[in-house]
């Protein structure tokens, strides 16, 4: 998609242009040059295959099917998770925010709960799920949650007080004041929330599903290593990186459009 | 030329007031608006935050219509009393009146900062002054009308990040002019400005001023703007209104005259002897 942006029309060369094709000349560069050290001999093939050798493992994968279907469970598994973990992170993040008592009642806990690492749970999960998808959906929803909830807290909690007595001051409902002025005010630190909650969400899911799943990227890999393919397993690893850079891509483009007032994104 | 013109029509209603009745009604119809500030009454007015007594007792009467600057050294509550006024907050004793009913949206208060939403257009801005008539139809064009008032309707879609200063400050004061208050209170509005946008944000207030005829309570710590501006200045000190200068000077007023200067200097002089005794 970058790629198509980037392609500059001769009057509009301006820099964030320029930029979404800088971006890609190192990732470039460091797939030529292992190209070149692969075939020149210089890594061994059987600690880092060629590009090219990878991408003919993808290809083979592509037509037997294997890999979309693995990369549309990967992804599904994902998305569900993070949805899950998302609103709730995010419910309890505006409950808190809103409301002294519900703070009071629920944040301590949360905050405990937070500082246990959730990966250290995955013992647990699997006696409590076996390694079907609730296992998996689990992690992931709870990795998103603490990003999400923390960070949509702080950004409730630190509205400029000012605007808030603005609002009441103009008689606006508790609803018009969240509408208009609480949740836009929060708007940026919820996003900061959703980028840290999509790694998090692509690094549980890889742990998760190379330790416990039957289907998926990350069992992909696995597999791959008990049969030595470790072409399959490198492609498994990229693949991993340019969903990860989709997603952040996706999240940066939300941004851009519900940010547009921000000084920050106004380049133009 | 607007201010030219306007200061004529008021010309010749002073000169109508003697001789010519008939012209005088023309004037007025022309200036419905005139009438449309809310008297105040304050009896006994008291507040404490703590053992912090801010205000010992304030008893004021402000007719409609009447410009009044508040002025007095940083901390004797001049913005707690605009507050109390504006039903921001909570009386401790006495009571404040307007003479009947007052609707939410006759009082507006404009502070130091702008507090424009960042997020939502100039225009947007606006239409929140408008408090519940928000959603009614003509809000638009009341909010546009409002922005041509203070000069800023080429900027309706902007963002108010990109304002300066003095524009985002004649934005809140669009926004408090929209739904047409009988009472607006400002909170040292100009406080943060350099002096020459200064300067004509004094000369558009007063324009709003006399083009709608609100009751217009000004703090501010410039004595020179007090004079310049209001009908009448009050002195705060330790908690009551100390001193109630009449300022007598015709409109407009010619800054820096000696009139001016004069009455400037002996409000300054009360100031400073507050000061020395303290
Ligand atoms: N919410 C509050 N809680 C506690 N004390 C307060 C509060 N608001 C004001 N005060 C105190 O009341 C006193 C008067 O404050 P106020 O803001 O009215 O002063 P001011 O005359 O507006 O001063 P300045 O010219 O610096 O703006 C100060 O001593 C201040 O500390
Ligand atoms: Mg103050």
């Amino acid at each position: 998609m970058s790629l198509i942006d980037s392609i500059p029309l001769p009057r509009s060369l301006r820099l964030p242009r320029v930029d979404g094709l800088v971006q890609w000349i190192v990732p470039l560069a460091i797939i030529a040059i292992w190209q070149v050290a692969s075939v020149t001999g210089f890594v061994p093939v059987r600690v880092l295959p060629a590009p090219s050798d990878v991408a003919l493992a993808g290809w083979k994968l592509l037509l037997s099917g294997e890999l979309v279907r693995n990369i549309w469970v990967s992804f599904w598994r994902a998305s569900i998770g993070f949805l899950i973990g998302g609103s709730i992170g995010f419910a309890f993040g505006l409950a808190n925010g809103l409301s002294q008592l519900s703070a009071k009642l629920t944040d301590t806990t949360l905050q405990m709960v937070r500082n246990v690492p959730h990966l250290a749970l995955i013992p647990l999960v699997i006696l409590w799920f076996g390694i079907d998808e609730s296992a998996k959906l689990f992690l992931v929803a709870l990795g998103v949650f603490f990003p999400i909830y923390l960070n949509t807290l702080h950004g409730i909690r630190t509205v400029d007080p000012q605007l808030i007595e603005m609002g009441r001051i103009y008689g606006m409902t508790d609803g018009e004041l969240f509408r208009r002025v609480i949740f836009p005010g929060a708007l940026p630190s919820i996003f900061v929330g959703i980028r840290f909650a999509l790694g998090i969400m692509w690094l549980t899911l890889i742990v998760a599903e190379t330790i416990a799943a039957s289907s998926g990227l990350g069992y992909m890999a696995m597999q791959a290593r008990e049969f030595m393919l470790i072409d399959v397993v490198v492609l498994s690893i990229l693949i991993y990186a340019l969903l990860g850079k989709l997603a952040d891509s996706a999240s940066r483009v939300l941004e851009r459009l519900t940010l547009s007032w921000h000084p920050a994104f106004q380049k133009r | 030329m607007q201010t030219a013109l306007r200061t004529s029509l008021s010309e010749t209603e002073f000169a109508s007031r003697a001789s010519f009745a008939p012209h005088a009604r023309v004037v007025r119809e022309e200036r419905p608006m005139q009438i449309s500030g809310l008297p105040l009454s304050i009896r006994g007015l008291r507040k404490s935050f703590g053992d912090n007594e801010v205000l010992r007792g304030i008893d004021l009467h402000i007719p409609a219509g009447q410009f009044v600057a508040i002025v007095g050294k940083s901390g004797c509550g001049k913005s707690t009393l605009l507050r109390l006024i504006a039903g921001l907050d909570k009386i401790d004793a006495g009571s404040i009146s307007f003479g009947g009913d007052v609707q939410p949206e006759d009082i507006r208060v404009m502070f130091q900062e702008p507090r424009l939403l960042p997020w939502a257009r100039v225009l947007a801005n606006v239409e929140v002054g408008l408090g519940r008539d928000r959603a009614s139809k003509d809000a638009h064009a009341r909010a546009e009308k409002a922005l041509t008032e203070v000069g800023l309707a080429d900027k309706r879609d902007q963002w108010p990040s990109v304002l300066s200063g003095g524009q985002k400050q004649r934005v809140a004061l669009g926004r408090a002019l929209v739904s047409r208050p009988r009472v607006l209170a400002f909170d040292e509005p100009l406080g943060a400005l350099d002096a020459l946008t200064r300067i004509s944000m004094q000369r558009l207030l007063e324009r709003v001023w006399r083009d709608q005829g609100f009751t217009a309570i000004l703090v501010t710590h410039d004595v020179a703007e007090a004079v310049a501006l209001a009908d009448r200045v009050l002195v705060i000190e330790e908690g009551r209104i100390a001193h109630d200068v009449t300022i007598n000077v015709a409109r407009p007023r010619q800054r820096g005259s000696a009139e001016l200067a004069g009455l400037e200097g002996s409000i300054l002089s009360h100031l400073l002897s507050a000061d020395d005794r303290t």
